[in-house]
């Protein structure tokens, strides 16, 4: 079994009107069952809408499943008991770098984690330092966060997730705000995580062009998983992936205008040294 | 912008000042106020005013910041200086303008006044001006904490002062983009009666507490999603503990307070 | 009407005492009807920029004209100014207050002190052109999804009807759809209105397919100011800056640096697949 693993699970909410009353009923995640392996890397990919956050909420016991389950490392999230476990073992880092940062500087931040858990002061400390190491802001530990880039901020959000020694860490669109530089600081982390401390990682987002390197992606649309495969399978139906309001990166793109005007070029180009090779032919 | 949260308050730099554990600040402003509140006589203000420099040397803050927070206060001395010459009529005359005769006593009397406000005034600023907002509350926190008994939450005051503390430059670049996005379609935040700026406000308030409802929601999805579940079984990673310099500095305050208040309250003449 | 500046500089003290100089001697003129995009690194001065445009922020030194009037003359009505000179600033919906969409979008033309016909017209337009159906003209904003609440931000500047629009990054946070409709939106002003267009953007994709013409600025100053196809030959000096030129440049080059003859200067995916298929129809 994966260390995070939802069966059928399904989420509604009821939406009212002004005055209160009863308006209809949202499905926003529809029959969802994943199976996440250890050490991987996921994205989860879907337009805005797509219940691909709703989702995410659920790994990490924010949210409670209206019907199916969820299961993180052995752990139900509807148990009580176990939601702080659960919290422990599957990190979230959200989208707004400004409204997740508590602390005044730096370093006081990463450490809120540890200090929610109880760990010891001088515990803390080590696993600041060991963390914002990890994501490369060691040297920015004494600054306050209205001097950092949003790139930078999120870079410490993950060192926060990271001090609690998690299992898991859920990216839920962690690069939305963020300009390009900043996007690309953020997905380097993520993968540096996932390959040298073997965390797993969950990445939420639109852009395709950060799922390249992921070992599994799905596709969500309204609650469903639409699509479901490696990135160069998933590149492969730029069709359907248009369809479902996604974009393909411009080098997948050119190579499917190319294939539909006759070019013989193999699907699911994700990088352009494959596009190259594709029609120089060497 | 307003990048460094310290309200404008904080000076940073190195000093034993700085270094001092935030309750002997707060613990050692209070003692300061109420002995300025007791001095009957100017000697007082005046050992008053030599404990003030000597504090404010050891703080490495240059003297201006020191005396920035004066500003405020300037027209409430002034009244006061003048009300105090023109109504004292005890004592020897001194100088006579009109029919306003100005005492010896009334002179002295008005420096007293003058220096107690400037007194209160400076004493406060160096506790704001050598110990960070979070320092404040965290020394708050750990001094209030005996009201836990009483189910005050402590914790939660402090960790929301704390909060907000960390936000508000946030909040105050979101206003003037808030101001200047309305700007840009024809708002007037300057020009009319207090009736018409008043209602002129309505575009940048509901924004803006919009924005902090939502940055207040965001936050407290994230606090969870790292187990804070309120101040029970936490720790901390920079407690307060106290130091050989803090007894001392607990020790010189409470002489201070002895000597100048004795000093103070004590016809010497 | 075109605006003209003229030696502009704009110096701010931060919040450390310390002076900025966020441009540096700017010359600009930008004609009527046309559709610019504005380049740089964050911190580069463009956002500061734009707001020299209608007046938010007022030049150090040198002069601004619109319509040949210097508009830090005495008498010069700066309100009349942000009629014509519209600025959208990035996440407009974050300035949504009214209790229902229309009177939001009614603020700007009532602030020009119009009779109220004129305003609800100018609104009814407004919301018109950029397609939000009559049915949510009397729904809270905040029941609607991001991407529509965006277009009501846009319209109610739309409603002040400018001669030149100013998009500071109108695609953050909006998935490839939502980018996609907003863009064509913009598009279709300026071809259907003749507005002049300016558009911040951090996607050189974006900027690539639409305008006529591209500002680079780098600390302050304007680096290249050109047609996309001259600035992004400079693709490599763009790189040390911080930015790239879109994924198609970069393949059209690497295709000649391996002897293939190719016209580098294809910017768009449909120039570059016509340039590729070109090679194989011989």
């Amino acid at each position: 079994m994966g260390i995070v693993k939802t069966d059928e699970l399904v989420f509604e909410y009821i939406r009212r009107d002004e005055e209160g009353n009863v308006d209809g009923i949202t499905t926003a995640v529809d029959h969802v069952s994943l199976d996440v392996q250890p050490g991987s890397f996921i994205a989860i990919l879907g337009h805005n809408g797509s219940g691909k956050s709703t989702l995410a909420k659920h790994i990490n016991a924010i949210l409670s499943p209206t019907e199916g389950t969820v299961i993180v490392d052995g752990m139900d999230t509807t148990d009580d008991t176990k939601t702080w476990d659960i919290r422990q073992c599957a990190g979230m880092v959200f989208q707004n770098p400004d409204n997740q940062i508590i602390g005044q500087v730096v370093e006081e931040d990463v450490g809120f984690g540890p200090e929610n858990m109880g760990v010891p002061t001088k515990e803390i400390w080590e696993r600041v330092e060991e963390s914002l190491k990890a994501v490369g802001m060691y040297e920015f530990r004494k600054y306050s966060p209205g001097r950092l880039s949003g790139g930078q901020k999120q870079r410490v959000s993950i060192a926060g997730v990271l001090a609690m020694h998690p299992k898991v860490i859920i990216f839920d669109e962690p690069t939305a705000m963020l300009d390009p530089v900043g996007r690309k600081e953020v997905i380097r982390s993520a993968r540096a995580l996932n390959q040298v401390e073997g965390i797993t990682i969950i990445l939420i987002t639109h852009y395709m062009e950060e799922i390249v390197h992921a070992d599994q992606v799905f596709v969500m649309d309204q609650g469903k998983i639409a699509m479901k495969g490696t990135p160069r399978e998933i590149f492969s139906q730029v069709e359907k992936l248009r369809s479902l309001r996604l974009d393909v990166p411009q080098v997948t793109m050119l190579a499917h205008i190319l294939r539909k005007r006759g070019l013989q070029i193999p699907e699911g180009i994700l990088t352009r040294e494959e596009l190259i090779k594709a029609i120089c032919g060497d | 912008m307003l990048k460094d949260i310290t309200l404008g308050q904080y000076y940073q730099t190195e000093s034993v000042i700085h270094r001092l554990d935030p309750r002997v600040k707060i613990g050692g402003t209070l003692l300061f106020i109420i002995s300025i509140l007791l001095y009957k006589y100017i000697t007082g203000y005046a050992i008053a005013v030599l404990f003030v420099a000597f504090v404010i040397c050891l703080s490495h803050v240059p003297f201006k910041f020191m005396v920035r927070g004066m500003r405020s206060v300037l027209v409430l001395m002034l009244i006061t200086v003048i009300f105090n010459l023109i109504m004292t009529s005890q004592g020897e005359p001194v100088v006579q303008i009109w029919k306003i005769t100005i005492t010896d006593e009334g002179l002295v009397l008005a420096l007293s006044m003058m220096l107690r406000l400037a007194l209160l005034v400076i004493g406060s600023s160096v506790m704001t001006l050598t110990t960070t907002p979070n320092n404040l509350a965290d020394g708050m926190e750990k001094m209030l904490g005996f009201l836990k008994v009483f189910r005050v939450p402590v914790h939660e005051v402090a960790m929301t002062m704390s909060i907000a503390l960390r936000f508000i430059p946030l909040l105050m670049e979101e206003t003037d983009k808030i101001m200047k996005a309305q700007m840009a379609r024809g708002a007037d935040f300057e020009h009319g009666n207090l009736f018409v700026r008043a209602k002129a406000m309505v575009p940048l308030l509901v924004p803006l507490f919009i924005s902090a409802f939502r940055r207040a929601n965001d936050l407290a999805m994230a606090m969870e999603a790292r187990c804070y579940r309120g101040g029970d079984g936490r720790t901390k990673m920079k407690p307060l503990k106290y130091h050989k310099r803090d007894y001392i500095a607990y020790g010189i305050l409470i002489l201070f307070m002895i000597v100048s208040v004795w000093f103070g309250r004590t016809k010497w003449w | 009407m075109p605006i003209i500046l003229d030696h502009v500089n704009y110096i701010y003290q931060d919040g450390g005492n310390e002076q900025v100089m966020a441009l540096k001697d700017i010359n600009l003129t930008i004609p009527d009807g046309q559709f610019i995009g504005i380049i740089g690194h964050t911190g580069s001065g463009k956002s500061t920029l734009v707001q020299h445009l209608n007046g938010l922020l007022k030049a150090t030194s040198g002069h601004i004209y619109y319509d040949g009037q210097d508009i830090y003359e005495k008498d010069y009505q700066l309100k009349d100014l942000r009629s014509k000179v519209g600025l959208v600033f990035q996440y407009p919906e974050h300035q949504l207050f009214e209790a229902d969409i229309f009177s939001d979008v009614c603020f700007g033309p009532k602030n020009l002190g119009l009779p109220k016909k004129d305003v609800e017209y100018r609104a009814f337009n407004a919301l018109r052109s950029v397609g939000m159906p009559e049915e949510l003209y009397y729904q809270s904003p905040f029941d609607l999804s991001g991407g529509q609440k965006r277009r009501v931000a846009i319209a109610g500047v739309l409603a002040m009807q400018p001669k030149v629009l100013v998009l500071d990054e109108p695609t953050a946070g909006l998935d490839p759809r939502g980018r996609d409709e907003i863009l064509g939106l913009i598009k279709d002003l300026q071809t259907g209105s003749n507005m002049t267009i300016i558009l911040v953007s951090h996607s050189m994709e974006d900027v690539a397919q639409y305008v006529d013409r591209i500002l680079v600025m780098d600390h302050g100053s304007i680096l290249y100011d050109g047609t996309p196809r001259e600035v992004f030959r400079h693709y490599k000096e763009l790189e040390t800056i911080g930015l790239a030129a879109p994924q198609v440049t970069y393949i059209m080059h690497e295709l000649k640096a391996k002897g293939l003859s190719v016209d580098e200067d294809a910017i768009t995916l449909n120039e570059a697949a016509d340039q590729i298929m070109n090679l194989f129809r011989r």
